[in-house]
């Protein structure tokens, strides 16, 4: 991406979790490797998908934007200001820019409060007073987001899961945001409301023009979803470019196995073949030397034990596809099947 | 929808399945939802044993407050003697005179034996008396215990640890011999030693010692509740909005404590009257003049082989009260939390 201004700029982001331990004094002994030096940038209203394996990162990168957790390296910066270490005054103008919407919309949503007040409580907090009042508004979201405005004095406990994640979106649109972190929205969902929810954040993106941080382990979600995919491993990313370029033509060994896993939706097709990856991922406790996916990787060899690939534009890439290997991959691939018929992806 | 179709999430009883079908289906005009405390409330009027024992419990209370009002009305008060007015009230043993303790149009409980005050007001000022320290206390009790778990639940760390080992000490204390041992330092302090120790020293002792050691299991209820609330998305959500630690706590996690705040206190409260009684019974806390349930079964017990009456309005009346807001505490708790199966 040769955005000069980009709206998120993210360099060197790290984040170590501490292990106590020790009797009777408790000293650090080690330290969970969550995120370890992610560099990527979001434009403004782009969509960035994040995907990777459970436990490699995704979530904890996204509390790391918005700043529910403190980074223990690297910058995190919008729109050209450091929010990396700014505590919660300084953070107060940007809060409102910077919204999330979370995974389990069982537990986001205060059981206690109508749908009302959860919606206009992120417009009380930052004191913002719309025209025609607060609930005006609150029930044009609703409106918005597919509910009915009527519902306005509901409790959660009276909605389906996806009705709730509406809500949630509906309160992350609340300060009429310019990036939105998405911690896997449709995880939760049954499959047949998650295309819903998909198509709502998606009329909600280009309608409105908010840049998404995109996090899933679908891949083909994120493929409908997301203008520019990141595939991460073991809190690092391997490989980041534009949504054709990364499916169609994906570089790293790790992306190739991840696509290949992609269940098929037809019989006719001649099967693809299935890479299949040997062992588990390694502890981020103790990450392996080097490439972090060596241990793994079929192609593996001496230099990727010693020598840590940088993310880079390797040979036969298209611009603003990087790739973290010493040794990429260079057959074609057969594409993954898609979503759904959408003009724009099957161009 | 013909058939109420039980909800997967929530194992409810077969008598709460109107309930559910009335939310589930829901109708299509919106309008004004349901709070999780309107369908406790709901579920709580169904509950006969409940709505009885709230009752009694209601009434109690009601006696307690309108004590002057009563005595009034019945025209005597708790303190006077009425045998050394007649003293035929007494027979040559100072005990009463009448059948059943003396019992009659004029006295309704009977009278005293010895020094022949009126049963009737007594045991009325004795509920208003100690139903107002035990009220007293749970309320000191359970604002302490909130401020105290909440806090230490929600900062975590160096302060939960300290909060911690602070409630483990208290706990594992002998608080009523602590209680008997240490009150007479506290009327040392501010009492000379040949001056009587006012009454509202005592009441006031009693209220503070009683909360001291009360408020480390309601505290230490509401720390796990609150670690487990706080890492609940709904907290994340608050705080990518910006908002304060304040708010967090009393807009987001207080709403969601009042179950287990409500439930804890209504069971303390009986706790409270009759450790109270039992602390006035073994002499060290309100004293003889002063009514007081505590105070008159204690007088009771020493006539109860002569004179049973006297020891049976306090002893059932008390009985009657704990029973009750025993009951209602299960019931209670029953409403609020409908998977809790007992």
């Amino acid at each position: 991406m040769s955005n000069t201004n980009p709206l998120l700029d993210v360099s060197g982001l790290t984040k170590h979790f501490p292990i106590k331990g020790g009797f009777p004094i408790r000293r650090t002994v080690g330290a969970v490797q969550a995120v370890d030096g992610l560099d990527f940038q979001v434009a403004e209203g782009e969509s960035l998908g994040l995907v990777g394996e459970s436990g490699c990162g995704k979530s904890t990168t996204g509390r790391l934007i918005t700043r529910l957790l403190e980074p223990t390296g690297g910058r995190v910066t919008y729109r050209g200001q450091d929010i990396t270490h700014a505590n919660r005054k300084q953070l107060a103008p940007i809060r409102s820019e910077i919204q999330m919407i979370f995974q389990d919309p069982y537990a986001s949503l205060n059981p206690r409060q109508t749908v009302g007040k959860i919606i206009s409580g992120p417009m009380e907090i930052n004191d913002i007073n719309p025209p025609g009042g607060r609930e005006k508004r609150v029930r044009e979201l609703l409106e918005i987001v597919g509910l009915n405005p009527e519902h306005y004095n509901r409790f959660p406990h009276e909605f389906s899961g996806g009705q709730r994640q509406r809500i949630g979106v509906a309160r992350a649109l609340a300060l009429e945001p310019k990036l939105i972190v998405a911690d896997e929205p449709v995880s939760a969902l049954d499959v047949s409301i998650q295309a819903q929810v998909v198509n709502l954040l998606q009329k909600v993106q280009r309608e409105l023009g908010i840049a998404f941080v995109f996090i899933a382990h679908d891949l083909a979600i994120v493929r409908h979803f997301s203008q520019r995919v990141a595939v991460m491993y073991l809190g690092k990313i391997v490989e980041i470019g534009d949504r054709e370029d990364l499916y169609d033509n994906p570089r790293h060994p790790y992306t190739r196995a991840l696509l290949s896993a992609v269940p098929e939706a037809t019989v006719d097709e001649e099967p693809r073949e299935r890479i299949r990856l040997v062992g588990d991922v390694p502890s981020p406790i103790n990450p392996p030397s080097g490439c972090r996916f060596r241990t793994r990787c079929w192609k593996a060899t001496e230099k990727c034990a010693t020598e840590a690939p940088p993310l880079v534009q390797v040979e036969g890439n298209k611009p603003g596809h990087l790739t973290a290997c010493h040794y990429p991959e260079t057959e074609p691939t057969i594409p993954a099947p898609r979503l759904s018929k959408d003009p724009e992806a099957a161009a | 929808m013909t058939l109420p179709t039980p909800s997967a999430a929530v194992p409810l009883e077969v008598t709460d399945e109107s309930v559910e079908k009335v939310t589930t289906s829901g109708d299509p005009k919106g309008g004004e939802g349901r709070s999780p405390g309107r369908l406790a409330w709901k579920r709580f009027k169904r509950d006969r044993t409940g709505v009885i024992s709230a009752c009694i419990v209601i009434f109690f209370f009601v006696i307690g407050v309108a004590a002057p009002l009563i005595a009034k009305l019945y025209g005597k008060d708790p303190y006077t003697t009425y045998a050394s007015q007649d003293p035929s009230l007494l027979d040559a043993f100072s005990y009463p005179a009448g059948p059943n303790g003396g019992m009659s149009s004029e006295f309704w409980f009977g009278i005293e034996p010895q020094l022949g005050r009126d049963v009737f007001t007594f045991l009325l000022y004795a509920i208003r008396n100690s139903l107002g320290i035990a009220t007293a206390a749970t309320l000191l009790t359970t604002i302490v215990g909130v401020v105290v778990g909440v806090t230490a639940g929600y900062l975590g760390g160096k302060t939960d640890y300290l909060v911690g080992r602070v409630i483990d000490i208290l706990l594992s204390f002998p608080s009523t011999l602590f209680f008997i041992a240490f009150m007479p330092v506290v009327y040392g302090i501010f009492v000379k030693p040949d001056d009587n120790i006012p009454t509202g020293l005592v009441v006031f002792s009693l209220i503070v010692v009683l909360s001291a050691f009360g408020w480390a299991s309601i505290a230490r209820l509401l720390r796990g509740q609150v670690l487990g609330l706080r890492e609940r998305e709904f907290v994340e959500a608050a705080k990518v909005t910006g908002a304060s630690p304040m708010r967090i706590v009393f807009k987001e996690l207080l709403p969601n404590l009042w179950t287990p705040i409500i439930i804890q206190s209504t069971l303390m409260l009986p706790a409270y009257v009759t450790a109270e009684a039992g602390l006035a019974f073994l002499g060290v806390g309100v004293t003889d003049p002063t009514p007081d349930w505590g105070v008159m079964i204690g007088r009771g017990a020493t006539f109860y082989t002569e004179d049973i009456t006297f020891l049976l309005f306090p002893g059932l009346a008390m009985v009657i009260f704990v029973l009750a807001f025993n009951l209602l505490g299960d019931s209670v708790r029953d409403a609020l939390d409908p998977k809790s199966k007992r």
